[in-house]
């Protein structure tokens, strides 16, 4: 059966002006998206993925080229008819952008509020959509009283509210541990099947492309490097920009590796936001090899340990177990660690 | 110093300043909210950039303030007159008190509202609210803390303003203090008229504080 297309980007460019010049967010990009695909945009931070999206619902204005959702062209749209539109494209963000000073509750009955539902027609539709996410006993807390994956599922079930069609998700779970992260996805991917809503996830992880899309867009400097179903562009990549996100988690050189000594690293729920390995090894200018890791919940808190094998050099292997004692995480030395 | 007649005659005068200060600061949250929203939504990055209506009502806002009070409270007698009736008593008062916050208080909700994560306002605009919308449900709902901290410093000021009508006789604490205080030489009556002035600024901070503590979900 032909796909019904459902969002077509065409020869889209933005330009800002800066006080430092012409910035070029996004170059004759093109793309397709078909109804209920789960489309991955990846890039590395500054690729123009959050601009890309921002023009899928006009928040940005392409500054040439157009948009169109189910056939509509949104730059011919009025104002009014452009926000009728957004209540069809729903959208989810890094911080969750939830109102502190409203309920969960209330926070799912917003977007039903501006369309001009009743109050008790709003806040029957925001229980049921507590339900879905599974949050139904949170429905009188406040954002503040909610872990980050909590305030994500309000974000989601307050997306879900006016039905969309079009689900729009910002590096949705960049702000999310890896356990929170794969709920988060395996729940995104439930409301895609249950609801047959086309998703559109902007990320810089590649994790999050292989788990739950079905195709990718590599863009790279505003420009699309490469588009396809993932298996192929996963296993073919043609580009240098799809190589580099590719690789970023596989492919190191283990010939460098020689060392014996191993250490397990535990990770606490507040270690595990900033790059403590990646800091490490960029201040201790040497590889560490990654042999195991792992986050298990263990009552609702984020434990992640693994395991490394340093470098052979003892006065290196030292300054990195000395680096990450100062970040205070529990360091052990295994001996005779066989992985 | 302090019979039954006086008591009652400082009784009165603080109810005058508590009447020119609530009134006026009422009055000038109407003029100044309006205006405070309208900075912040004319404002280049704001939700409906206008720079001819932003500069304009910027430039009010600095002009007003920076016109000493008790110069502006002699400035616009005319107008107060033209208003009131009269230039002078706790009413006429009320004018010049009014039009002197005005801009202090568009300032204050200016930078309240500024306070609203973009991050918010972006996901309103993203389900299709329209300016009204994010005004009434994001921008002042959100910031509703903000705003009445801000209320109870602008209550403080307007209180120490009305103070300072005194000068022109325009009734309350201040001018008690400045008839007895400074033209009669009785520091004993200053001194009281002081206490309970500082006395009013502490309930109001007090208050403003309970209140805005009472309406923040955000630490809990």
């Amino acid at each position: 059966m032909y796909e019904q297309v459902m969002i077509s980007v065409k020869d889209v460019s933005k330009t800002f002006t800066t006080n430092e010049g012409v910035v070029n967010a996004l170059d004759h990009v093109n793309l397709e998206i078909h109804k209920g695909e789960i489309y991955g945009i990846i890039g590395m931070s500054g690729a123009g993925k959050s601009t890309l999206v921002r023009c899928l619902n006009f928040l940005e204005r392409p500054t040439t080229g157009t948009v169109c959702i189910e056939q509509h062209d949104l730059s011919a749209m009025k104002e009014k008819e452009l926000r009728a539109l957004r209540t069809k494209i729903a959208m989810i963000f890094q911080h969750f952008n939830l109102l502190m000073q409203r309920t969960v509750l209330d926070n799912v009955c917003f977007p039903l509020e501006i369309a001009g539902v009743s109050k008790r027609e709003a806040r029957q539709k925001a229980a049921e959509l507590l339900k879905i996410v599974d949050l139904e006993e949170k429905a009188k807390a406040y954002p503040s009283q909610l872990s980050g994956g909590q305030k994500q599922r309000v974000a989601i079930a307050r997306a879900l509210a006016m039905e969309p069609k079009i689900l729009l998700c910002d590096e949705a779970t960049s702000a999310l541990d890896p356990t929170t992260t794969k709920s988060i996805l395996a729940l995104l991917k439930d409301i895609n099947e249950r609801f047959g809503i086309t998703m559109v996830i902007i990320t810089h992880e590649m994790a999050v492309v292989q788990e739950i899309c079905t195709h990718v867009a590599i863009i790279d400097q505003g420009a699309l490097a490469e588009t396809g179903r993932v298996e192929e562009v996963f296993s073919h990549p043609k580009t240098e920009a799809a190589r580099k996100l590719i690789y970023q988690s596989g492919g190191k050189d283990y010939s460098l590796m020689h060392g014996r000594k191993c250490i397990r690293i535990v990770f606490s729920e507040n270690s595990s936001f900033e790059p403590v390995i990646g800091n490490m090894i960029l201040e201790c200018k040497a590889p560490a090899n990654i042999l195991l890791a792992d986050t298990k919940d263990i009552g609702g808190i984020a434990h992640g340990q693994m395991i490394l094998q340093l470098p052979e050099d003892e006065i290196v292997a030292n300054r990195m177990i000395a680096y990450l004692r100062e970040r205070r995480l529990e360091v052990e030395v295994l001996q005779d660690y066989v992985g | 110093m302090l019979d039954n007649q006086m008591i009652l005659m400082l009784a009165k005068e603080a109810w005058i300043t508590i009447y020119m200060t609530l009134s006026s600061t009422a009055l000038a949250y109407l003029i100044g909210l309006p205006m405070g929203i309208a900075l912040v939504l004319t404002a280049k990055d704001g939700l409906r950039p206008h720079p001819i209506i932003y500069k304009v009502l910027d430039f009010v806002a600095n002009i007003v303030r920076s016109v000493p009070f008790i110069i502006l409270l002699i400035m616009l007698m005319p107008v107060t007159k033209w208003i009131v009736g009269k230039s002078y008593g706790p009413t006429a008062t009320i004018v010049p008190l009014t039009i002197a916050a005005a801009p202090f208080i568009a300032r204050l909700v200016e930078s309240s509202l500024l306070e609203v994560d973009r991050g918010v306002i972006e996901a309103a605009q993203s389900m299709g609210a329209g300016t009204w919308h994010i005004v009434w449900k994001v921008l002042l709902a959100e910031a509703r803390v903000s705003l009445i901290v801000n209320a109870t410093i602008a209550l403080a000021t307007i209180l120490g303003y009305s103070a300072m009508s005194g000068a022109v006789g325009g009734g309350g604490l201040g001018d008690v203090a400045i008839r007895y205080g400074y033209h009669r030489y009785q520091v004993g009556m200053m001194m009281i008229t002081v206490v309970l002035l500082v006395l009013l600024v502490q309930i109001m901070q007090y208050t403003g504080t309970a209140i805005s503590k009472v309406m923040d979900k955000r630490n809990r």
